[in-house]
């Protein structure tokens, strides 16, 4: 009955949806503007149909409907609520109609708060939404279809995939992904309904779309991390990033998003590189769509790829589609969407802006090249080969640690130009960070040049970019007489774009942080320990207390408590690392545990057992400010929230 | 004028940029062989870091719990080659599974191991009689259990 009413809902949006595409240009071309409404209404109707149908799912999901396809597939009546209600992201159909939800959601945020505003570029933007929509519909009635009815109806399910309701994150990483990816088809709608409505010409579009690709950007973000996060605690292997490709899938869009935050503020001061901008937009877009492909096609064998089936050839279609279309609608504006600005001179904030989209973009081309290549040898020339994470080490890191000094250099540098004098005097406080950070790395025992570096241009970015608070507070001080609480508050709320882009900076250089040092300093040893046998790891010392075994409604689990040892051999902690087996598969799911402080964490992960609880193998792994990087991703949410405040003001002032 | 310099400057660093990128991606190309695979490159096989993917071959696992040392052979059905490797096998590690061994060929022609990654199948499996996953901890639970 659910299923019925859902493909129903379904079926009826692809109709909607189509007329909404069809009746844009006609009414614009006509001038039959009131026809506009019509598209509108498509919107919202697609968003009502699209929630129809994701509430069905969510019903059939928590009552056990196995009569859904999906549910027959994913659920199971022993998983607790919580993961049987995220079990809506834990396969393909489902997260397709996620998507399509999400969507939708956009889609309908948009005509909502942007349609009153005169011009064509709203209606062509939304008929662009709608059209992403109809491709989204067509999955969701085709390849994807996570309503079919399924005769005889089993009596329970297999449940959810097991390395996916072992943790809560998978309650936060998908969501945020999908609220990142496909936040960035808005700025894109933008960029398409600008070509349409010959608003390319001006800088309009793309300051309305930049609020868009901001949240984005922050939800991304934080599913970056969430993501690095998951993998951490759930995996078992005690690292966060592999350049594994559905982690480079998250990681591209992320980069040319960057990259447009950057290069429109260039658009926006110097009226400079709008056709670059708007080919961001498209990449970010197209990049989310192969992120897509490549996750859920089954291409890659993975957590993420769930089944192999034919929707990978709709991606594939409906990539080359968009780019051909934005190519030909792109080529034959480009003389009126090309801009007139030019650089101010060498030593200037612009400078250090397209020197930062050109690295964020060499980076981007390394990656996709390094997580395309397998794939295409095997399409071509018929070889199994995978790329080599010092690969991507050796291509991306060095011009990842340029983008840090970057980071340092640009907010100390003004727009337009300077003297060479001026400019020395602006950029000599950072190197008194670089000093002190590198020298503590090398005190500390770094020896690599790469990590020194990075650790001395970490110090150098910090001092930059809070020497710009200390500057704007000092002088609002001066001029106001404001205590300097309220005087770095009043700077905060006067221009929350530019100090909330230095919060996130601030961010991304704690995650840095935590990056170099972890990979620096971390050191993991492997044993098997016998009740009351000790293990020390790099200072820290650990003694096995017991093995245990619990039955739980949906799983048994194996634990083996460590008591972690203080200096005095005093205990100050256990650490419990378990393996789950779920009733669903032959396979346990590793359950590493972690203790975390300030300092970074003590990791531990059971590796292997004796039935009879004689011994067991553990891996004990010392991570330095791991934990600074999930506390670095949450400051650079910050500041893009912060960011988000910015009001029209000076927006509406330069949108010529 | 000057915007044929800036092309030209454009099109320098993206040469210069493009053989830096394929010449790292020869480098670091790891291929995906078979044993059979392997073994056909004879001495042109030895010492290069290769993906080496099969099957477990049943009864060849022999995992020493005191020094770590783990020991099997993976076969494709026609040749098999002998893999050593330090650390706790993976958990879900069994005879006749897949496995993907990441690592070279030694000097004794013995496959040294750098990375064991066991092919994670989602679709359920019936499990043999006598390999049910609690036969391996219900002895555990019994004794510790409430």
């Amino acid at each position: 009955m659910t299923g019925l009413l859902a493909q129903g809902a379904l079926l009826v949006s692809v109709v909607v949806v189509a007329l909404g595409v069809v009746v844009t240009p006609v009414a614009i071309r006509t001038g039959r503007r009131e026809w506009l409404q019509l598209s509108y209404g498509a919107v919202y109707t697609n968003f009502l149909l699209v929630s129809i149908a994701t509430g069905a799912m969510l019903v059939a999901l928590v009552t056990h409907d196995f009569s859904v396809s999906y549910v027959a597939a994913v659920g199971s009546r022993s998983t607790p609520l919580l993961f049987t209600i995220i079990s809506l992201w834990g396969a393909l159909e489902g997260s397709i109609l996620f998507w399509a939800w999400v969507l939708a959601l956009y889609a309908a945020a948009v005509v909502w708060l942007h349609q009153r505003r005169p011009g064509n570029l709203v209606p062509y933007a939304a008929m662009t939404l709608l059209a992403v929509s109809a491709f989204f519909a067509i999955l969701l009635v085709g390849p994807a279809n996570p309503f079919l009815p399924v005769s005889p109806v089993p009596a329970d399910g297999p449940g959810p995939n097991t390395l996916l309701q072992n943790h809560i994150l998978m309650a936060v990483h998908p969501p945020l992904l999908y609220l990142g990816y496909v936040g960035m088809s808005v700025p894109f709608a933008f960029a398409a309904g600008a070509i349409f409505s010959g608003e390319a010409a001006t800088n309009d579009w793309a300051i309305l779309s930049r609020r868009w690709m901001l949240g984005s950007w922050a939800f991304l973000s934080a599913a970056i991390i969430a993501g690095m996060w998951w993998s951490y605690e759930v995996l078992g292997w005690g690292g966060y990033w592999a350049w594994d490709p559905v982690e480079n899938a998250s990681f591209l869009p992320w980069l040319t998003a960057t990259a447009y935050l950057h290069s429109v503020m260039v658009q926006e001061r110097r009226n400079m590189l709008r056709l670059w901008t708007l080919n961001l937009c498209v990449a970010t877009f197209v990049l989310t769509i192969l992120g897509t492909f490549l996750t859920r096609s089954g291409i890659l064998s993975s957590v993420h790829a769930f089944t192999t089936g034919t929707i990978g050839y709709y991606f594939l279609g409906f990539i080359a589609l968009v780019l051909l279309a934005t190519l030909v609608l792109v080529a034959g504006n480009s003389d009126k969407i090309r801009t007139a600005g030019t650089l101010g001179g060498a030593a200037s904030r612009e400078t250090v802006f397209l020197l930062n989209n050109l690295f964020l973009t060499a980076v981007m081309l390394t990656v996709l090249v390094g997580t395309l290549y397998p794939l295409v040898a095997e399409a071509v020339r018929g070889v199994k080969v995978s790329v080599g994470e010092p690969f991507f080490n050796r291509m991306a890191v060095p011009a990842m640690v340029a983008l840090v000094f970057l980071m340092g250099v640009g907010p100390a540098l003004p727009w337009g130009s300077t003297s060479w004098a001026d400019a020395r005097k602006r950029l000599m406080p950072g190197v008194i960070g670089a000093v002190l950070l590198g020298a503590i790395a090398l005190v500390a025992g770094a020896r690599a040049p790469w990590a020194i570096i990075a650790f001395a241009f970490v110090g150098y970015a910090v001092v930059g970019n809070l020497r710009e608070y200390w500057i704007a507070m000092r002088a609002r001080h001066a001029a106001h007489g404001e205590n300097y609480v309220r005087a770095l508050a009043g700077v905060m709320s006067a221009n929350p774009r530019r100090y909330g882009g230095y919060v996130a900076h601030v961010g991304i250089l704690i995650v840095t942080l935590g990056i170099a040092a972890s990979a620096t300093w971390r050191t993991e040893r492997e044993a098997t320990l016998v009740p009351g046998e000790r293990l020390t790891v790099s200072g820290h010392t650990v003694r096995l207390k017991d093995v245990w075994g619990r039955e739980e409604p949906q799983r048994s689990v194996i634990g083996a408590t460590l008591e972690v040892l203080g200096a005095d051999s005093s205990v100050i902690g256990t650490i419990t690392p378990r393996m789950n087996y779920y009733r669903v598969s032959d396979q346990p799911v590793p359950t590493p545990d972690v203790r975390s402080s300030l300092k970074g964490d003590l990791y531990a992960n059971l590796m292997a057992f004796e039935q009879s609880g004689r011994n067991a193998t553990v891996k004990v792994i010392v991570e330095p400010l791991v934990p600074w990087i999930w506390f670095g991703g949450g400051v650079v949410v910050l500041g893009a929230a912060i960011g988000m405040f910015q009001r029209g003001r000076r927006l509406a002032a330069s949108a010529r | 004028m000057k915007r044929n310099r800036v092309i030209a400057a454009l099109v320098v660093m993206a040469g210069v940029f493009g053989w830096l990128l394929f010449g790292g991606l020869e480098k670091n190309v790891v291929f995906f062989l078979t044993p059979k695979e392997l073994l056909a490159k004879g001495t042109d096989g030895v010492g290069v870091a290769v993906r080496l993917g099969g099957q477990v071959k049943p009864g060849s696992v022999q995992w020493d719990a005191k020094t770590l040392d783990l020991r099997f052979t993976v076969t494709d059905g026609a040749r098999e080659m002998a893999v050593r490797s330090t650390g706790a096998p993976p958990q879900m590690f069994r005879d006749g599974m897949g496995v993907i061994v990441e690592g070279r060929v030694g000097a004794g022609g013995v496959f040294e191991a750098t990375n064991l990654m066991v092919k994670h199948s989602n679709e359920y499996r019936a499990p043999k009689p006598g390999e049910e996953a609690h036969e391996k901890y219900k002895t555990l639970i019994k004794q510790t259990g409430p």
